[in-house]
């Protein structure tokens, strides 16, 4: 584990995993929550965790770059079912990168338990991981203007669904009806860092 | 009560609301968002009695014209620029009374880039997580300002300030940003961290409320590929492809996937906000405090 320096008050904690990125985030917000960690932003990410507005940095430079992350529980979060039907434009390509009919991809990918690994790009927007590192995709050669709220999409190692009409250059697989970010609810994002995810197929996928 | 609000005549080029933004949801990729110049936007509100973190207006350029229902103090600040109520000069910087159906305007800055408008009571739109703020980037809170918008006040909390003006800083004629290298200066050549704290750089007129763009000696990486995401702070001076800097400002996004290689200081964000393109940008290295 490191620990950078970023500007004056902020640390970013890199670690070797995203595994031990989502756990090292647990063990920040547990400590936040019991009060020995005071810090305006605990932002989680692919394979680092970014601590800013700490009134310390140096001090928990020194205490992170010592101490161990434990295990984090695999269980300790409620599982978020999201309804899906896999019927995204870029499903036949996704199936053919995967070499397996449109069928078995959508089974390959509902047959998977994801974890929220971290957000951005846009409010309530989670970066999920679980599928196997031989079913990552490349990105769209070109973005599409438009992706519809609630595409189903593939990147990389990551799955995403996303939250609002916007662009994006992800591939589309599946469309969800679930209201991924509504600011009048509490919590606004339905996917948070670290939920567990399944997408249940609607009909006769 | 019906009357208790801001009638926008004119828009200006882009026109937000603005408070103190929305910190500490960063994990949840909604960015933190508020005023560029906060000190200016506090400032606009002291004078006119409103608790610093009211909303208030901010103006690009080309300033903006509004009718308040019923009588309102104001102030304007920021970007210095002519004021004029009911088409008589007013004064900038300092508590200004609107009378009900009158017009004020904010005329183009003559200096500077963002200006701010306080009404007492201050901006009463719906908060969003906390917080008035426009976030142009992900689009939470009010849409930019257009001509006719009809904007809620609230009730005036206490009394303008006792002051004929109060002094703000003039728009920089050079832009001095002070940085701490890292978190991933190691990604790039010993030669590009010294063009990026030697040579000189310019306001790119690309640059907006999601971050500065510069235009000067391209940084060269010492390590190619991708970075994994990682979370980005405000001031982060961020490496794109093409290799000019880009300073994070107030809408920036929560993460991303190109180098940072050094951190601007808090302090000097505000100027940032108030630099015109074609600014001449130096970068100069701190320790970290």
């Amino acid at each position: 584990m490191r620990a950078l320096p970023v500007g004056d008050d902020a640390l970013l904690v890199e670690v070797s995993s995203g595994e031990e990125a989502q756990a090292l985030h647990a063990v920040l917000l547990r400590r936040r929550a019991e009060g020995s960690l005071t810090v305006r932003e605990i932002v989680p990410a692919a394979r680092t965790v970014l601590l800013d507005g700490l009134a310390d940095p140096d001090r928990w430079a020194a205490e992170l770059t010592t101490s161990r992350i434990p295990e984090a529980p695999s269980h300790a979060r409620e599982l978020i079912e999201l309804p899906v039907r896999y019927d995204g434009p870029d499903l036949a390509v996704v199936a053919g990168l995967w070499g397996v009919t449109e069928r078995e991809a959508a089974r390959i990918h509902a047959g998977t338990e994801f974890t929220v690994a971290f957000c951005g790009f846009a409010p309530g927007f989670g970066y999920l991981t679980g599928l196997p590192d031989r079913y990552a995709v490349p990105r769209r050669a070109t973005p599409r203007t438009a992706v519809p709220a609630g595409a189903v999409a593939l990147a990389g190692p990551y799955t995403g669904v996303y939250p609002r009409s916007s662009p994006g250059g992800w591939q589309l697989i599946g469309t969800t009806d679930a209201v991924l970010w509504d600011h009048t609810r509490t919590p606004a994002a339905l996917l948070t860092p670290g939920a567990r995810v399944r997408f249940v197929p609607l009909g006769d996928a | 009560m019906s009357d208790r609000v801001l009638v926008v005549v004119r828009a200006g080029a882009l026109t937000t609301v603005q408070d103190l933004g929305r910190p500490g949801y960063a994990h949840l990729g909604v960015p933190r968002s508020g005023a560029l110049d906060p000190p200016a936007a506090v400032l606009v509100n002291r004078l006119v009695g409103n608790p610093p973190d009211a909303a208030v207006l901010e103006t690009t350029l080309s300033g903006c014209a509004l009718r308040p229902r019923r009588t309102v103090t104001v102030a304007v600040g920021g970007a210095p620029g002519p004021v004029s109520v009911g088409g008589r000069p007013a004064a900038w910087g300092a508590p200004v009374v609107v009378p009900a159906g009158e017009l004020l305007e904010v005329g183009a800055a003559t200096a500077g880039v963002r200006g701010y408008v306080a009404v007492s009571g201050g901006i009463a739109v719906e908060p969003v997580l906390g917080s008035r703020a426009t976030d142009l980037l992900s689009g939470l809170g009010p849409a930019p300002l257009t001509d006719g918008t009809v904007l809620p006040l609230g009730i005036p909390a206490g009394p303008p300030a006792r002051v004929d003006g109060a002094p703000q800083p003039r728009p920089p004629a050079e832009l001095v940003l002070r940085v701490t290298l890292g978190p991933r200066d190691d990604w790039f050549t010993a030669g590009a961290v010294r063009d990026l704290t030697t040579r000189p750089y310019r306001v790119s007129p690309a640059s907006n409320r999601i971050g500065l763009r510069t235009e000067g000696p391209a940084l060269e990486r010492a390590r190619p590929g991708e970075l994994p995401s990682e979370g980005m702070v405000l001031g982060a001076v961020q490496v794109p492809p093409d290799g000019r800097p880009v300073v994070f400002l107030a809408d920036h996004p929560t993460t991303g996937g190109y180098p940072v290689i050094a951190v601007v200081r808090a302090a000097d964000l505000p100027a940032a906000a108030q630099a015109p393109p074609g600014t001449p940008v130096r970068f100069v290295p701190v320790r970290r405090r």
